[in-house]
C-alpha cells in the first residue's frame, strides 16, 4: 500500500522538473504533466545564460542575490550541461562608466565576484569587443543548454521514482463536495485519451501559462506574459558572456553557446502566448545592439530568431522595472483549496523556486521535509529515458 | 513583413497510438524567410490542437526539432521556408525514420539517448576537445582552456538518414560511433574500442555519408566512423605484436 502523499504538478518546465525532484525526495508521490515535450514552452527557449545576478543587482537586489546562490549550486550539481567561462560587463559610453558605480555597489551588495578590468585587458580577453570600450568589469556568467538541463532534474527525480506524462494536457481540475481540489482529467495527445487522477495537492508551474491553468477554476494569477526576441548567430564570436554596463536594456546581453553566439532581447506585452510572432523589425534591433557589443556579428549570419515569453509577476508600469523574482499563491483564501501556484523567476533561480514551493506545500500538508536538493549531483539527462523500473 | 507572403500547403504526416497513417493538408500564408517549425507550430496554434511534434530551444542547441521535410532531415526550427519550397509548393513533413513513432512527428528518442550514455558521451568538454581536429586552432586563455557545449546536438538525424540503420535497428548507428569516436579522443577509454569493434559497430557502415550531409552541427560523423575504424584497427594490429 502507498501512503505517500500524492502531487501533481502541470507544467514541464525548468521549475515543474525540479520541484518533481524536490517533491519526490522529500516524500512524496510525484505526477508531472506536460502538454508537449519537455521544455517546450518559455523554459527551451530562454537564452541559455546562467546569471551571476549582475544584471539585477543595481534595481532588484532580491533577484540579484537569488541569482548568485543558484549559480553556485548549479555549477556544481548541472555541470553536464553548463559551459562556465565567466562574462564581461562592458561600457561604451559614459552614462556606461557612470553606472558603473551603481554597479560595483550592487554587485558587492549582493555578493557577486567583480574584478575591475581596463579597456586594453577585456581587449585582450575577448579580442572581437567593441575597440572604442572604456571599461569593462568580470562577473561569474555562464550558458547552459536549456533543454537538458531540464531533463537532467527530470531524470533524477524519475530515479526517486516520480512520474512524467509529457504529451498530456490537464484540461480539467477536479474538485470534492468541500470545493477542495483533489485531482485532475488530461487528454494523452499521443492516444487521443481522457485519463483522471486523483492528487492531495496540484501545483500550477505553468509559468506564462499559469492564468490558464487557474482560470479553470475561477481564481487568478498575477502573471504577465512578456515576450521577448532572440536571435542566434553562426559564430562563436566570444568565449565570455557580454553585457552590456547600463540599466536593463533592449539587446544588452551576448551569450555564446556551443557554435553560436546569442543576443537578447526585448520586452513587450501579448496576451496569447501560445504563439508569438517573431517581428523583423526586432530582428533588426538585436543586430545593430549584438553589433554595438562585437562588431564581427556584422559578418556572421543569424542561424535562428525566436521568441520566449518570460513569465513576470504583474504591476503597474513598464515591463522592463518588473521584477525577476518569484512568488507562490496559494489559492486557498480564493477559494481553491489545494491549488498553488508557482510563478516568475528566472532559469538560473529554478531549484530555488522548486525549494519555496516545496516547503510550502510541505506546510500545508503538514509533511516534516526538508529541501535535499542543493547538494546532490543530477543524474545524467539521458536517464530521464531509462525504462521504468530500472 | 518585407515581402509578400507565401501561398504553402503543407502535407503533415499523422498517426495517434494504434491508428493509421494518413496526411492532413494546411494551406498556410506564410512568410518565405520564416522557419518551418514556425508554421508547423502555427498549424498546432491556431488549426489542429490535436498535432503533436517535438520542440524546445528553436535556435540549434537542443536538438529536439529533427524531422524529414520533403523527405529529406532537417532541424526544423533553423530551416527557412525559402530552402525547402517556393510559392505555391507544398512541404511535406514527416517524423525522423528508424525511430518508434509515439504519435504525429513524435518520435521515441529514448534507446538512443540511452546508447549515447553507453558510449560515455561528454556535452561540455574543453574548447579545444569541441573542434574538429582540422580546425584552426581555437584560442586558448592563461589559466587553461574554455569550455564549450560539443557540435552534437544528439537530433537523431544521422540516424533517420542513414541506409543501413533502416535495415536493423541492432547498428549503433552514426551518432552512436561518432559519440564513441569523441569520447575515445578524449580519454583513449578501451571500451570504446570493443563498443565499435562489432559486426553492429564501426564495421556495418556502407560509408554513404548520409549522416555527414544532414547533420545540422558539423560532426561529421562519416569522417569520424571511418578514423574509428582506424583505431580499431591501429588497437588491433598493437595487440598482436605485443603478445
Amino acid at each position: 500500500m502507498n501512503s505517500k502523499p500524492h502531487a501533481a504538478i502541470i507544467g514541464g518546465g525548468f521549475t515543474g522538473c525540479a520541484l518533481a525532484l524536490d517533491l519526490q525526495m522529500r516524500g512524496f508521490q510525484v505526477k508531472l504533466f506536460e502538454r508537449g515535450e519537455i521544455c517546450a514552452g518559455t523554459s527551451g527557449r530562454t537564452h541559455g545564460l546562467l546569471h551571476s545576478g549582475g544584471r539585477y543587482c543595481v534595481d532588484d537586489v532580491e533577484a540579484g542575490r537569488e541569482c548568485i546562490q543558484e549559480n553556485r549550486i548549479l555549477r556544481k550539481i548541472a555541470r553536464q550541461c553548463i559551459e562556465f567561462n565567466g562574462g564581461l560587463f562592458i561600457a561604451l559610453n559614459d552614462s556606461d562608466v557612470s553606472y558603473g558605480d551603481r554597479f560595483t555597489k550592487g554587485a558587492e551588495e549582493c555578493g557577486i565576484e567583480t574584478e575591475e578590468l581596463t579597456a586594453g585587458q577585456a581587449i585582450t580577453l575577448e579580442p572581437n569587443l567593441n575597440p572604442a570600450l572604456l571599461k569593462a568589469y568580470t562577473v561569474p556568467d555562464g550558458s547552459f543548454d536549456p533543454l537538458r538541463l531540464a531533463l537532467s532534474f527530470a531524470a533524477t527525480a524519475r530515479r526517486y521514482g516520480a512520474e512524467f506524462y509529457s504529451y498530456c494536457e490537464v484540461t480539467h481540475l477536479s474538485r470534492t463536495n468541500s470545493g477542495r481540489i483533489s485531482g485532475l482529467e488530461f487528454l494523452n495527445r499521443h492516444e487521443n485519451q481522457l485519463h483522471e487522477i486523483r492528487a492531495d495537492v496540484v501545483i500550477n508551474a505553468t509559468g506564462a501559462w499559469a492564468g490558464n491553468i487557474a482560470a479553470m477554476v475561477n481564481v487568478t494569477v498575477p502573471v504577465r506574459p512578456t515576450p521577448g526576441v532572440m536571435v542566434a548567430y553562426d559564430q562563436r564570436l566570444v568565449q565570455r558572456v557580454i553585457n552590456r554596463l547600463c540599466i536593463p536594456d533592449d539587446g544588452d546581453i551576448l551569450v555564446p553557446q556551443r557554435r553560436m553566439v546569442l543576443i537578447g532581447t526585448t520586452s513587450f506585452d501579448h496576451d496569447d502566448v501560445d504563439y508569438i510572432p517573431v517581428y523583423h523589425e526586432q530582428i533588426k534591433l538585436m543586430h545593430e545592439r549584438a553589433a554595438e557589443l562585437v562588431p564581427a556579428v556584422k559578418n556572421a549570419h543569424p542561424r535562428g530568431a525566436w521568441m520566449s515569453a518570460r513569465p513576470l509577476i504583474a504591476s503597474q508600469g513598464d515591463t522592463r522595472s518588473l521584477t525577476r523574482t518569484f512568488r507562490c499563491f496559494d489559492h486557498e483564501e480564493q477559494g481553491a483549496p489545494g491549488l498553488i501556484t508557482i510563478t516568475g523567476g528566472k532559469a538560473t533561480t529554478c531549484r530555488l523556486m522548486a525549494e519555496k514551493t516545496a516547503d510550502l506545500v510541505c506546510q500545508k500538508l503538514g509533511v516534516p521535509a526538508n529541501c535535499q536538493t542543493h547538494d546532490l549531483e543530477l543524474d545524467s539527462y539521458r536517464q530521464y529515458y531509462a525504462r521504468a523500473g530500472n | 513583413m518585407n515581402k509578400e507572403n507565401w501561398h504553402v500547403t503543407f502535407d503533415v504526416f499523422r498517426q495517434k497510438t494504434c491508428q493509421s497513417v494518413h496526411f492532413d493538408a494546411f494551406p498556410m500564408d506564410v512568410d518565405p524567410d520564416e522557419y518551418v517549425l514556425d508554421v508547423i507550430e502555427r498549424i498546432w496554434a491556431f488549426n489542429d490542437r490535436s498535432l503533436t511534434f517535438r520542440h524546445a530551444c528553436h535556435h540549434s542547441t537542443c536538438g529536439a526539432c529533427g524531422m524529414r521535410v520533403n523527405g529529406v532531415e532537417k532541424l526544423t526550427c533553423i530551416t527557412p521556408i525559402n530552402q525547402v519550397t517556393h510559392d505555391g509548393g507544398k512541404v511535406r513533413v514527416e517524423p525522423l525514420r528508424n525511430f518508434p513513432i509515439l504519435s504525429d512527428l513524435v518520435v521515441d528518442m529514448g534507446e538512443f539517448y540511452l546508447r549515447l550514455d553507453d558510449a560515455k558521451f561528454a556535452q561540455v568538454v574543453t574548447l579545444d576537445a569541441a573542434c574538429l581536429p582540422f580546425e584552426k586552432k581555437q584560442q586558448v586563455r592563461e589559466n587553461g582552456d574554455f569550455e564549450r557545449l560539443v557540435d552534437c546536438l544528439e537530433c537523431g538525424m544521422c540516424i533517420s538518414a542513414c541506409p543501413v540503420a533502416l535495415t536493423t535497428s541492432e547498428y549503433l548507428g552514426p551518432a552512436i560511433l561518432a559519440a564513441a569516436h569523441q569520447t575515445y579522443q578524449q580519454t583513449n577509454d578501451p571500451e570504446m574500442i570493443s563498443l565499435a569493434d562489432k559486426q553492429d559497430g564501426v564495421w556495418r557502415c556502407h560509408s554513404a555519408y548520409e549522416c555527414t550531409a544532414v547533420c545540422p552541427s558539423n560532426v561529421d560523423p562519416g569522417w569520424r566512423i571511418m578514423d574509428l575504424r582506424k583505431i580499431v584497427l591501429r588497437s588491433q594490429i598493437h595487440k598482436f605484436f605485443s603478445r
